[in-house]
């Protein structure tokens, strides 16, 4: 009995995460219109999710969530970057030019910005909590980027393990928090047109997290939010371990 | 046909992927640099440059691509639950401080930053409180 359940939660892995997603989404649309939040569907279904995550981080001790049960493989290749991005690229589809041109200036200025706050905001955290050294402390500071431009940035400078695996968990604490108070902060940002969306992925730029609050807030904003997002981890990569290095080592 | 919108995704992010390993290649960091922004922008053009000739793709075509879109929010979920969530509960007080500051500062700092478009943000509004409307 057990043994061709298994078969076929590992033969069809990816048909078995398409339904256990259906389930997640169904549950949480179901709970957020019982409280007649129709709205929070999406932000409930991710946070569902994300507890899953924990509760199965903590029972595997694997690194992957849910998709570390061999039942559960399909969710690897369902939540994967493939997927993921092939997703957003048609999200673009019926997005306007001119919306687009119009938020190019903020676009821009958003990214310089939100690379540089995350990465000085990151930087000034490790100081004050007594890291001493410009690679250990560039290396966090790129982690409040992105959990992959902490690794980048912590592997260009030689950092050792330890400091690269806080720097990744800088970056998934920054995700995760993305993900959950989004839609809580939309209205006292304003995030509710194009231009504001595109300025938020230039500012928070961890692609999972903006993707995720943004189709908890509002999913007709994801391909603006998802557009700069996407310049934010590479950018980062080239910025951290080199200018933003040369500037942490003037003040060490 | 539903499948030429699944191929239409499918180049743009081909073409975008490729020149974002490109970029990556020539600024030396080794990965893929906007290509999904790359991609996108390409979505955008050849759909609007579409709908001005011709008016846009076929009926079948375009539920191909909505199809696509309408995958995307299950997908997030579906990737949700496979982030490592323990590790952001256990890098402890320096990974909680270092992500959750540079989280909520990025954000309050958005509607700053908007304003130098702020002459933009108004009208879309409008625009996309209709289409919810519909």
């Amino acid at each position: 009995m057990y043994s061709i359940i298994e078969t076929l939660f590992t033969k069809y892995a990816l048909v078995g995460a398409f339904g256990m997603v259906a389930l997640i989404m169904l549950i949480s649309y179901g709970l957020a219109a019982s409280i007649k939040q129709k709205r929070m569907g999406s932000a409930l279904a991710i946070i569902i999710a994300l507890v899953i995550a924990y509760i199965s981080g903590k029972s595997t001790g694997g690194s992957k969530g849910i998709a570390d049960f061999t039942l559960f493989g399909g969710f690897a290749l369902l939540g994967g970057s493939m997927l993921r991005d092939y997703a957003i690229i048609s999200t673009a589809f019926g997005v306007k030019l001119e919306n687009l041109k119009k938020a190019g200036l903020p676009g821009i200025v958003s990214l310089l910005v939100g690379v540089s706050f995350s990465f000085f905001v990151g930087a000034i955290v490790a100081f004050a909590l007594g890291y001493t050294s410009a690679v250990d402390i560039a290396t966090i500071g790129g982690g409040a980027v992105t959990f992959i431009v902490g690794p980048v940035t912590g592997t260009a400078l030689g950092a050792s393990s330890e400091v690269i695996a806080l720097s990744i968990a800088a970056g998934v604490v920054k995700s995760v928090m993305t993900m959950i108070i989004t839609p809580f902060i939309a209205k006292k940002i304003k995030l509710d047109n194009p231009t504001t969306a595109m300025v938020y992925g230039g500012m928070i730029g961890t692609t999972s997290g903006v993707a995720g609050g943004l189709a908890a807030t509002n999913p007709k904003l994801i391909p603006y939010g998802a557009m700069t997002a996407t310049f934010y981890t590479g950018l980062g990569s080239l910025l951290c371990p080199s200018i933003g290095y040369m500037i942490i080592n003037l003040f060490i | 046909m539903e499948i030429y919108g699944f191929g239409i995704v499918a180049a743009c992010m081909y073409l975008g992927s490729f020149l974002g390993y490109g970029l990556g290649k020539l600024l030396g960091i080794s990965g893929n640099v906007g290509g999904v922004g790359f991609a996108m922008l390409m979505l955008v053009l050849l759909s609007n440059y579409v709908e001005a000739k011709k008016g846009g793709f076929s009926e079948r075509t375009q539920n191909g691509i909505r199809l696509l879109s309408a995958l995307y929010i299950p997908i997030i979920v579906a990737m949700a639950a496979k982030q490592n969530v323990v590790a952001a509960f256990d890098g402890g007080a320096v990974a909680f401080l270092a992500g959750g500051v540079a989280t909520i500062g990025a954000m309050l700092l958005v509607p700053f930053i908007s304003k130098l478009g702020k002459s933009n943000t108004e009208p879309l509004v409008e625009e996309i409180a209709k289409e919810d409307a519909k």
